[in-house]
C-alpha cells in the first residue's frame, strides 16, 4: 500500500462516479455518481493524511468532507420529493427551469 | 493464525448461538405459560422448530433478488457476532479496537440494511411492508441509541471498550447514568426487533420481513435475531454493568452471567409491553426520549468534568 | 503481506462496487453495491490509520444507503428489471470525459514528486482528533454545525408541503370551522397530540 495506489483506487472511485453522474437519467442515481466521487475524495485526503503529513489537524478536513457528503445527500432527497411531487417524475432533464 | 484470531472465529459464534437458544428456550417456556401448556414444552419448542425447519424444503418466489435475500438472512447472525468480538471478557478482548464503541454502533446500522433487504429480497408486498416498518422504527430509536452510547463514552474519555469497563471500577455506570442504560436496553430490543418492537415481522402482516422465509433461511433469521438480543444484552455488560467485576468467579464467567440477567430481564419485560406502532415509536423517541438522552448526557459532562473523570 | 492483500481486496471491492451501481439493473442492488464500495473505502482508510473516521463513515453510508433504497424505489417509478428501459443520457461523450478524468489523475499522481512525509502521527489518533475539533481547529466544528442544521431546515421545508403546524397552527390547537378540537389527522403521534 503506497500513496500512489490508493491515490489510484481513489482516482478510479472519482471516474467512476463522474460518468455516473453525467450519464444518469434519474436524480438519485445522480446523487449516487456524486457520492461516489466524494468518497474518492475522502480516500485520498486519507491517503494524503498519512503519507504526507499525519498531524493531528488533518483528520478534520476528512470530518468536512463526511459532513459535505451528508449535505449532499439531505439537499438532493429533498429536491428530488419537490420535483417528484411537481412533474410526477425525477428525471434530470424535464428539470430544466434553470437552463438559459 | 494467532490464539485470539482462532478462538474469536470458534468460540464466539458457539457462545452467541449457545445464550441465543437458551434465551429463545426461556421465552418459549414463558410463552407457555402464558397458554397454560406444560412448560417443559415450551422449553423445547424452539429445539421442535430449529429441526423442522432444518428438514423443510426452501421456497422461493418468482423474481425474488435471492442474491440479496440470502445476504440479509445470514448477516443477521453475523452482525451478532460482530459485535460480540469487540467486548472485553475481563482483560481479553478478542479485537481491541480503539473505537470498540463506534464499532458496535456501525455494526447496529447495519441491521438497517439487512432487515430491509430481508423485506425487499421475497419480492413479495407483506415482506416489503415489514422492511419498511423496520426502516421507520430504525429512524426513531438509531438518535436515542447514538446518544445513549455516548454517555459512556464520556464517562471513560475513550471509545476503547476496555477503557469504559476500568472506568467503572469504583462505580458501575447504570447508577450515574440510568437513563442512558433504559434507552440502550429499550434499543436493542428495537434492533433486535422484537418483543415490543417486532411489527417488521408483525402477524398483522403475514410475518412480514419472514413472510416467504421457509427452511434453513427462516430459521437463520429467527435464530439471527435472538443471537442479535444476546449480543445487545451483552454489550451493556461492559458499558453500563462494569465487564466482567464480581467476587470470587473469573471475569469472563461474569460476564456471561451478567449477559443472561439482562437477557432475562428483557424476556421477562417484554410481556408487560403492547406492540409499539412505528408510527408511535417516532414521536415518543424524538419528543420525549432524544431531550431526555441529552439531560443525561449534560448531567455525565458536568459530573465528569466538576470530578476529572469518572465516579 | 496481509496489509497488502487486504489493501488489493478493499480497493477492487471499492472500484468495482462502484463500477456496478451504473451496471445492475436493480435499484436494491445499485443502491447496496455502492455500500459496498464505501465500506470497502471505509476498510481502506481505517488501514491509514484513521479508525474513527473509517468506522464513522462504514456507520454513516450503511444508514445513507438503507435511505437511499427508499428514496429509488419511491422514486423510480417502475422496476427496471421488469420493465428494462434506457435511463441514461450522453453515455459516450461521459465515458470519454470519465476516462480522461482517470487518465490525467492517474499521470499526475504517478508524474508528481510527492513530497517526504513530514510530523509524527499521535499515539491515539481519536483522542488528538478530538483534541483538534475541541482546540485548535473548533471553527471547522462551528461552521459545519449551523450548515448542517440549516440544511436539516431546508430540506424540511422543501419536502413537506403541508406538515401539522400548517394544519393546527403554532401550539396545535386550531380547530375545525366545526369547533371540533382534532380534526382528522392521518398522522397520529405517539403522545397523543
Amino acid at each position: 500500500m503506497t500513496l500512489q495506489l490508493v491515490l489510484l483506487v481513489s482516482a478510479a472511485l472519482f471516474s467512476v462516479g463522474l460518468y455516473g453522474a453525467l450519464t444518469q437519467q434519474v436524480v438519485v442515481m445522480v446523487m449516487m455518481g456524486i457520492e461516489l466521487m466524494i468518497n474518492g475524495v475522502l480516500l485520498a485526503g486519507g491517503a494524503l493524511w498519512w503519507f504526507l503529513s499525519p498531524t493531528p489537524d488533518g483528520q478534520t478536513v476528512l470530518l468536512v468532507i463526511l459532513a459535505a457528503m451528508t449535505v449532499e445527500m439531505a439537499m438532493g432527497f429533498a429536491v428530488a420529493t419537490v420535483v417528484h411531487r411537481s412533474r410526477g417524475s425525477d428525471l434530470s432533464d424535464s428539470a430544466t427551469d434553470l437552463a438559459g | 493464525m494467532s490464539d485470539p484470531v482462532l478462538a474469536a472465529v470458534l468460540l464466539v459464534p458457539i457462545a452467541v448461538v449457545t445464550l441465543a437458544g437458551v434465551t429463545a428456550s426461556a421465552n418459549g417456556a414463558l410463552d407457555a405459560r402464558t397458554r397454560g401448556a406444560p412448560l417443559r414444552s415450551g422449553f423445547t419448542a424452539p429445539l421442535h422448530e430449529a429441526a423442522r425447519l432444518l428438514r423443510q424444503q426452501r421456497r422461493t418466489l418468482p423474481g425474488a433478488d435471492s442474491l440479496l435475500w440470502r445476504i440479509a438472512g445470514a448477516g443477521i447472525g453475523m452482525v451478532a457476532v460482530l459485535k460480540v468480538v469487540v467486548i472485553p471478557f475481563g482483560d481479553t478482548v478478542f479485537a481491541d479496537l480503539p473505537v470498540g464503541l463506534v464499532w458496535f454502533n456501525a455494526m447496529d446500522v447495519l441491521l438497517w440494511a439487512l432487515w430491509w433487504l430481508l423485506g425487499w429480497g421475497a419480492n413479495s408486498g407483506w415482506s416489503l411492508v415489514g422492511g419498511y416498518r423496520f426502516l421507520a422504527q430504525a429512524l426513531s430509536y438509531e438518535i436515542p441509541l447514538m446518544f445513549a452510547l455516548t454517555a459512556p463514552a464520556i464517562g471513560a474519555g475513550s471509545l476503547r471498550m476496555l477503557d469504559i469497563q476500568a472506568a467503572q471500577v469504583d462505580l458501575w455506570f447504570v447508577v450515574w447514568m440510568p437513563l442512558a442504560a433504559l434507552v440502550f436496553a429499550v434499543s436493542v430490543v428495537a434492533f433486535s426487533s422484537w418483543g415490543p418492537f417486532q411489527t417488521a415481522l408483525g402477524t398483522d402482516v403475514g410475518g412480514g420481513v419472514v413472510a416467504e422465509l421457509s427452511g434453513i433461511d427462516r430459521l437463520l433469521v429467527l435464530g439471527g435475531r435472538y443471537a442479535v438480543l444476546v449480543a445487545g444484552a451483552a454489550f451493556s455488560v461492559p458499558l453500563f454493568l462494569g465487564g466482567g467485576a464480581g467476587p470470587v468467579l473469573p471475569a469472563g464467567v461474569w460476564v456471561v452471567l451478567k449477559t443472561c440477567a439482562v437477557l432475562a430481564g428483557l424476556i421477562t419485560l417484554r410481556r408487560l409491553f403492547p406492540t409499539l406502532r412505528p408510527e408511535r415509536v417516532a414521536e415518543i423517541a424524538w419528543v420525549v426520549v432524544v431531550p431526555l438522552v441529552l439531560v443525561q448526557l449534560a448531567v455525565v459532562a458536568v459530573i465528569v468534568g466538576m470530578h476529572g473523570g469518572a465516579l | 503481506m496481509i496489509e497488502s492483500i487486504l489493501f488489493w481486496i478493499f480497493a477492487v471491492l471499492a472500484v468495482a462496487g462502484g463500477i456496478a451501481v451504473f451496471v445492475v439493473d436493480s435499484m436494491a442492488r445499485a443502491t447496496y453495491a455502492l455500500a459496498v464500495s464505501f465500506v470497502a473505502v471505509g476498510g481502506i482508510i481505517v488501514m491509514l490509520h484513521l479508525d474513527y473516521i473509517g468506522v464513522i463513515t462504514i456507520l454513516m453510508m450503511i444508514m445513507e444507503m438503507a435511505i437511499m433504497a427508499v428514496f429509488m424505489v419511491m422514486f423510480m417509478g417502475m422496476n427496471p428489471a421488469l420493465m428494462p428501459m434506457d435511463m441514461t443520457h450522453s453515455t459516450r461523450r461521459s465515458a470519454v470525459l470519465a476516462t480522461l478524468t482517470f487518465l490525467v489523475l492517474a499521470v499526475a499522481i504517478i508524474v508528481i514528486p510527492w513530497p517526504d512525509r513530514t510530523g509524527s502521527a499521535a499515539a491515539d489518533l481519536t483522542r488528538s482528533l478530538g483534541e483538534a475539533i475541541m482546540g485548535s481547529k473548533m471553527l471547522v466544528m462551528l461552521t459545519i454545525s449551523p450548515v448542517l442544521f440549516a440544511t436539516i431546515v431546508a430540506s424540511l421545508v422543501l419536502a413537506n408541503p403541508r406538515g401539522r403546524y400548517d394544519r393546527y397552527g403554532a401550539d396545535l390547537d386550531r380547530r375545525d370551522p366545526d369547533g371540533r378540537a382534532h380534526p382528522e389527522d392521518p398522522i397520529g403521534g405517539g403522545i397523543g397530540r
